[in-house]
């Protein structure tokens, strides 16, 4: 592989149409209209197309206007079919956007054939030939589209940072924008207007196929990093930048792997910002997959070792003469547990001290018995809460104390305490054992 | 690309636009060749047209589910996903000897990749914080966009050109031989034999979800299957009408069917017919038309009988919807002028059967009637007027100025404002709202009072007894009574 001047150029492009999708996709994705960005990047086609027409070019205002209109009017005509028609939000938005995408499939083949436009390259545009159609930019050779999605992507920074608060708190609350005196309803349009600008601007770059990519994948990944706007903003940027560079990359390289020169960058680089979401989604620090199972597992283990005291406690307490100490196997059948977790505690308990191998199987040590005490104290006082506050029977009272010991601190401990008048014994007759902090 | 300028595509166009026709031979030739096309076709284009007509058919039947389910757009990331099928089954098939364009095997392909696409969707709804419509679009992109970079490797194959996989995309019904119109009314017939079988469970799953859950129905496996049947219809579309707008056979039928009935069977069946018609139509046209894209006809007719439905509709179309409104507006204006010439007159009205008020003939005024509600001069007249008609008032035919009612809107007026009253004490006594609160509400209620409710408040408010007489307003009247 070589790395020529044309790939360098490659990457610019992808990278400010990459970003400029990304800027607005965060509030498509904030407002749960995502699809929008699709149904829209579909139905510019015939707006392109009478553009075409009219102008026979590719490269004139004309059909940033058209297209733009176009977009509008998608988003009004599925608000049109939305509340006058009552037919369902998502099929109003289908019904206009495969209709729109017909008529101008209809017009291209029509009208526009002539012309050097075919639906090809709409949806997959042909990035790897856009850094050789240049234009003198103050005497610098600049590639066309380099410098079009440069002034795009300046346009949607500019209209980011001067609606941010209109933007943000439309998208979390038009509610509360309406009452604000923001205009929601208008920040709607405008916010389909600007995507179906960069749209229009990308579309001969990269496709439209790409643009739904970016509008939408790198806000969705973002969404799932953090919990606020700027920081999500920033950071689906950064996203689509990085999905940009590696799709070209991997374009050039992955197909020689079997065999084959390269493949087309747009599809690389929508794949690729795929692969990045799958990474995301596994192992985003708060949201992902993989933290939210082992935040799962470490509970469960937790709430193991809790058990373990808790019933070592108990058989204690029942001061037995020869007293059955619990074997490995005994307590594998009283916990009804897997024997990976079970070692785990149980290895857990022993090294912080709280448990004991003697010849006659687990005992509490007594840093274990203190921490049993509690949440024993805590399982008995929370039946008395609930048989003296609820009027529980009492065969309904264990269960729910089970699941609740393992979350009641000292202050909670307190005041359930305080509220059932600081008893001695639950309602099944068994001592409460007293706080072992006072 | 072929030629663009031919003449049968002039005909086309003029179809489209509703008839507009320059000679009257020229459209009397194009309508020949229509119905030529449409009922003795040729053979090759008689397996095009049977197969959109079929494919039309099946498509409306399951689209109904997916409509009434809110998962219309389903539909949308499903064929897309279907992409990078193809161009696996292509290489695959090339790798082990084949040509590569066999097309049971491109559609294995495809509805394998279309389930996987529903799974990830499924995936990233139930697993992360994202909503379902950022999975669908994250899903069509992504697949989508792994598609056309395998059919990129594809195109350098030295083995066989992927022309023929393109055709996928925008769909070439021309393509179809007699082997493909088996195996579209294969899969069709299926999707109408489960349709049939599972219609209770879909219908259950689509209105109530929660009942049918706790019915003990597999929820998860319903939908499962409505989907399995989803994609199996998308990619027998996908030869004829293109996985970008296969979806619109999907959704626009059962939408058009919905502004005809609000029952869940005709609607079926209703879609389905329209999809016949939509694929049915498009074909003989696009087969008039052969440089059109035939995806985009068919789907165009479909969203012509789409957007005649929402206007005509005999259930929810726009028409119908606009003369419910007009008729309950009038109703309501007709039942306010009522209400204030009673309220009006009240002070001088012993029982609604008084005859002596009546043929002594106590008038309102018109400005005093004005002055009752917020409404102009120009809409009371108008009110005034068609209840002249309608036999509830009489107005003086010299002044207009001077207001009676009949006996018949006497005992309307009465019965009016006692529902209204009944309405207020209601309200006061049982909902602990301010006297001066209660007009408003009752205000709007008060139509729509029927005669089971105003038992019901007779018997909560104890007046049952007490004749039929009208109670005292527990607020101060507006406008105040006439002398």
């Amino acid at each position: 592989m070589t790395w020529l001047e044309i790939d360098t150029w490659i990457v610019v492009i992808a990278i400010l149409c990459a970003v400029s999708c990304s800027l607005l996709g965060n509030f498509l994705v904030l407002r749960k209209m995502s699809m929008m960005g699709d149904a829209i990047s579909h139905a510019v086609l015939p707006g392109l197309a009478v553009a075409f027409i009219l102008t026979e070019t590719r490269a004139s205002f004309t059909m940033f206007v058209g297209a733009a209109i176009v977009g509008l009017l998608t988003a009004l005509f599925t608000q049109w079919v939305h509340s006058f028609g009552k037919v369902d939000g998502g099929a109003a938005m289908g019904v206009v956007f495969t209709s729109l995408f017909a008529i101008g499939l209809i017009l291209i083949k029509a009208g526009a054939d002539h012309v050097d436009l075919d639906a090809n390259c709409v949806l997959y545009g042909s990035i790897e030939l856009a850094p050789l159609d240049k234009i003198q930019i103050l005497g610098w050779d600049l590639p066309r589209a380099a410098f079009v999605m440069g002034l795009i992507l300046i346009l949607n920074m500019v209209f980011v940072g001067v609606f941010f608060k209109e933007l943000r708190i439309s998208s979390f609350d038009p509610d509360l924008a309406t009452t604000l005196g923001i205009n929601a309803q208008l920040m709607h349009y405008l916010l389909m207007a600007m995507v179906a600008i960069t749209t229009v601007a990308a579309f001969e770059a990269i496709g439209s196929i790409l643009v739904i990519a970016m509008l939408i994948v790198p806000a969705a990944a973002a969404h799932l990093l953090t919990d606020r706007l700027l920081h999500m903003i920033l950071a689906s940027a950064v996203f689509a930048a990085i999905s940009a560079g590696l799709g070209h990359l991997s374009a050039i390289t992955l197909p020689r792997i079997i065999g084959f020169e390269d493949t087309n960058t747009a599809g690389m680089i929508a794949t690729m910002s795929g692969v990045l979401f799958a990474f995301v989604v596994i192992l985003a620090p708060r949201y992902g997959i993989l933290s939210k199972a082992l935040h799962r597992l470490a509970l469960n283990l937790r709430i193991l070792r809790e058990d373990i005291l808790g019933l070592l406690y108990r058989v204690d307490e029942l001061k037995l003469v020869d007293r059955p100490a619990m074997t490995y196997r005994q307590l594998r059948e009283a916990l009804n547990t897997g024997p990976i977790q079970l070692q785990l505690a149980l290895r857990r308990l022993r090294r912080s001290g709280r448990l004991k191998v003697t010849s006659r199987g687990y005992e509490l040590e007594e840093p274990g018995r203190k921490r049993a005490q509690q949440i024993i104290r805590s399982h008995r006082l929370w039946e008395t809460y609930l048989a003296e506050h609820f009027a529980l029977p009492l065969d309904h009272i264990h269960a729910p104390a089970e699941r609740v010991e393992h979350f009641i601190d000292q202050q909670m401990q307190d005041d359930l305490a305080l509220e059932t008048s600081t008893p001695t014994s639950d309602p099944h007759g068994k001592v409460i054992p007293p706080t072992t902090n006072s | 690309m072929g030629t663009a300028h031919g003449s049968p595509h002039i005909h086309v166009n003029n179809e489209m636009a509703g008839g507009f026709v320059g000679t009257a031979s020229e459209a009397e030739g194009a309508i020949q060749e229509f119905l030529e096309i449409a009922f003795v076709p040729e053979f090759h284009t008689m397996l095009v047209v049977l197969s959109t007509l079929i494919l039309g058919a099946a498509a409306g039947m399951i689209g109904t589910f997916l409509l009434l389910r809110k998962q219309s757009l389903m539909g949308d990331a499903l064929s897309h996903a279907t992409l990078p099928g193809i161009g696996i089954a292509f290489m695959v098939m090339v790798a082990f000897g084949g040509s590569g364009k066999n097309m049971p095997g491109l559609l294995i392909g495809a509805a394998v990749f279309g389930l996987v696409g529903a799974g990830s969707v499924l995936f990233i709804t139930r697993n992360t914080r994202l909503k379902s419509d950022a999975a669908l679009g994250i899903v069509l992109s992504v697949y989508f966009g792994l598609g056309v970079a395998l059919l990129g490797i594809i195109q350098q194959m030295p083995t066989g050109s992927a022309a023929g996989l393109n055709s996928f995309i925008y769909g070439k019904p021309s393509t179809v031989i007699i082997e493909d119109l088996y195996l579209i009314a294969g899969v069709a017939l299926a999707v109408t034999i489960v349709c049939t079988l599972l219609f209770k469970e879909l219908a259950l799953l689509c209105f109530d979800e929660c009942f049918a859950s706790a019915q003990g129905w597999p929820i998860t496996r319903l939908d499962a299957s409505m989907l399995a049947l989803a994609t199996a219809v998308l990619v027998i579309g996908l030869q004829a009408v293109g996985l970008i707008l296969v979806i619109a056979m999907l959704i626009i039928p059962p939408a058009a069917a919905r502004f005809w009935t609000e029952k869940l069977k005709p609607m079926m069946i209703g879609s389905a017919v329209i999809g016949a018609l939509s694929g049915w139509f498009g074909a003989v046209i696009s087969a008039m038309a052969t440089s059109l894209p035939a995806g985009a006809v068919i789907v165009l007719m479909a969203t012509t009988i789409f957007l005649f439905s929402m206007i005509f509709g005999s259930s929810r179309g726009i028409l119908k919807q606009a003369m419910g409104q007009y008729r309950l507006r009038r109703k309501i204006g007709h039942q306010h002028l009522l209400r204030a010439c009673y309220e009006s007159l009240e002070s001088r009205i012993e029982s609604v059967a008084d005859e002596v008020f009546l043929s002594k003939g106590s008038s309102v005024t018109f400005d005093s009637l004005l002055s009752k509600r917020s409404w102009s001069p120009k809409q009371l007249r108008r009110l005034i007027q068609r209840s002249t008609k309608s036999g509830d008032v009489t107005s003086h035919p010299s002044t207009e100025n001077e207001i009676r009612l009949t006996s018949q809107g006497l005992r309307e007026g009465a019965r009016l404002v006692r529902n209204h009253r009944l309405w207020e004490i209601y309200l006061i006594t049982h909902a602990d709202i301010a006297p001066s609160h209660v007009d408003r509400d009752a205000d709007q209620i008060e139509h729509v009072l029927d005669s089971d409710l105003i038992e019901r408040l007779e018997q909560l408010l104890d007046t049952h007894g007490a004749a039929k007489s009208v109670p005292a307003s527990p607020h101060e009247l507006n406008g105040g009574a006439v002398s």
